[in-house]
């Protein structure tokens, strides 16, 4: 791992700037083109350049980034692999020499199978691939009918430190960040396609703006890991996805945050050393009783109950 | 009645939260695909007044054409509003009679009733929207809100025809909210709605409910996804919430486009998906 700061050089390629120590990242709150691959892999090769300039070491792109949300029959024809052989992945896997990137996508496998993807590329190679868990087909949302689901939940490491993915609804399951948490992530990279809707007089954001401030803060606190959350902006046939990215530090205070509605950038320094001061004030790593869990979970799982 | 006082309540909503979404809503919706403009009817009712306001302030004021349709038998009080909002917003108004081309087709058919003669208004209203905005080369902004969407209260192919929707989510109470945040002038705000296609009809007065109970009664049934029987236990008139549920069934057709017998394995409509800003 190299730690030297290159504060001079040119974007490209092969940059080095951030360390586990501390590095920059980039929430690239975008707004997608309803099944239009080549203007949105165009959009991210800008933005991802542009992240580079700015010097930032990570942009983190929304859920289905690359093909916008309410895909429903196009889901086929968007999809691609999440392989060098692929002509749009390979670009991509290109651009992530100068600065790592994570996106979402809807993805194809060898089977044929289509889900939600996330991945995570660094230094022209794949380094983690998620698959959405949690689809969530009620209200407005219909992703089991169009999409087959993860199976799924791992942590990665990355040159910045563990991660892990949360695909919006994968986030609403509080196991999902547990598990992540456990496998060891100190960083979870919460990527959504979260629509806003909600005005209550009494609400001084959208609905569902709040619950993922909510959501976002106690999953940072109670895990002690940073949290970040890039949701998209746009409309797809009157729904308005609300933006409001954000980073949420060890500490539950948001170190960064992206407007409502509009498309931005936004940077944050993850800083190393707020992740140790957060566990020794609140050793919650240190004391988390797995096998207790383990354990108590497994006899659920077994049908045993006390009476 | 504290049920019925907090259900009132529950239906305010916060018009510094609405506001940004609904202009972003049209601005987008109409920049993507490849419009700059909008024309909207204005009735000089508040439904018509608050979406004029809304696409002023989504794409500017040049980019917006008010079109005041009046039949003979429209009152002058109306056609001042709709003259006062345009003004107040800086829209250039239109006035087209839709008399001499409605006329002809009231005359060949002298019996008519007062609900075929209103769906023809209605209609050949949507007709001089739809050539105004190709003159125009705009898209044609609905005004029709959630409560009469609900009740049906519209005309298929008229009122209720448009290529995008503003306020459609927004109970009549709500809009009421939402226009003062606009500055929409206090008269239109408070006199009685009406479709005015006769004179002195009222929409209150046609659906058999107030406004603010139908609203509230709504709001639970769809919003809250009460039972009849827990909107009736919450302390509204059984009848009413009866008349209106089943109301809300009998209009779904108007909220729907037409059915087609599926004959193939892709039939439009049914297996056949797509948003429509597919590729926008």
């Amino acid at each position: 791992m190299t730690l030297t700061t290159h504060e001079h050089t040119q974007a490209l390629p092969m940059i080095q700037r951030g360390s586990m120590q501390s590095f920059k990242i980039a929430l690239a709150q975008i707004s997608p083109r309803l099944g239009d691959i080549e203007f949105n892999l165009k959009k991210h090769l800008d933005w991802i350049e542009r992240a580079a300039r700015e010097q930032a070491d990570l942009v983190v792109f929304p859920e289905l980034s690359l093909s916008g949300y309410f895909l429903r029959d196009l889901v086929p024809q968007v999809a691609i692999q999440a392989h060098a052989s692929d002509p749009v992945f390979a670009q991509l896997l290109d651009a992530s020499r100068a600065i790592d990137i994570a996106l979402g996508f809807a993805c194809e496998d060898e089977r044929h199978n289509f889900t939600i993807a996330a991945a995570y590329l660094s230094q022209g190679e794949l380094i983690h691939l998620h698959h959405k868990v949690y689809l969530p087909t009620y209200r407005l949302f219909d992703d089991a009918r169009f999409f087959g689901a993860g199976t799924m939940l791992r942590a990665f490491d990355t040159r910045f430190g563990r991660m892990g993915f949360l695909i919006c609804e994968d986030a609403w399951h509080l196991s999902s960040g547990v598990v992540l948490w456990q496998d060891g992530a100190d960083i979870l990279l919460h990527i959504a396609s979260n629509p806003g809707y909600g005005v209550r007089a009494d609400l001084t954001t959208l609905a569902n703006t709040d619950d993922l401030h909510l959501i976002n803060r106690a999953y940072a606190e109670m895990l002690t890991v940073w949290v970040v959350h890039v949701n998209r902006v746009g409309v797809e046939d009157g729904v308005t996805f609300f933006g409001g990215s954000s980073v949420t530090a060890p500490d539950g205070k948001v170190i960064a945050n992206a407007p409502l509605l509009d498309e931005a950038i936004v940077h944050a320094t993850l800083e190393r050393s707020a992740l140790r001061h957060a566990r020794q004030t609140l050793p919650l790593v240190r004391d988390e009783k797995l096998d207790l869990v383990i354990a108590e979970l497994q006899r659920i799982q077994n049908g045993i109950r006390n009476p | 009645m504290n049920t019925l006082t907090s259900s009132l309540s529950r239906l305010a909503i916060n018009t510094d939260l609405v506001r940004p979404v609904l202009v972003n809503f049209l601005r987008e919706e109409i920049r993507k695909v490849g419009y700059q403009r909008a024309v909207v009817g204005l009735s000089g009712g508040i439904d018509s007044a608050v979406a004029l306001a809304l696409a002023v302030e989504a794409l500017g004021a040049q980019n917006v054409r008010a079109l005041i349709m009046p039949y003979r038998a429209s009152s002058a009080a109306s056609e001042a509003d709709a003259r006062a909002v345009a003004e107040q917003f800086g829209v250039e108004a239109r006035k087209i009679e839709i008399t001499p081309m409605v006329e002809p087709l009231l005359a060949a058919n002298p019996d008519m009733s007062n609900v075929r003669r209103g769906n023809v208004m209605a209609r050949m209203r949507m007709i001089v929207l739809y050539d105004q905005s190709e003159e125009f080369k705009a898209l044609v902004v609905g005004t029709s809100n959630k409560t009469e969407l609900l009740l049906g209260y519209g005309t298929l192919h008229g009122d209720m025809a448009s290529a995008l929707n503003p306020i459609g989510d927004l109970y009549k109470a709500q809009l009421r909210q939402l226009a003062r945040a606009l500055d929409i002038p206090r008269q239109i705000i408070d006199k009685p709605p009406t479709a005015d296609l006769w004179v002195g009809q009222t929409d209150e007065a046609e659906l058999g409910v107030t406004y603010e109970l139908a609203d509230q009664i709504l709001f639970m049934l769809v919003d809250e996804r009460c039972r009849e029987e827990d909107v009736i236990a919450a302390g509204f008139d059984a009848a009413v919430v009866r008349a209106l549920n089943t109301r809300i069934r009998n209009n779904q057709f108007k909220r729907s486009l037409p059915i087609i017998a599926k004959i193939s394995g892709r039939t439009i409509g049914t297996d056949f998906l797509y948003m429509r800003d597919w590729g926008r």
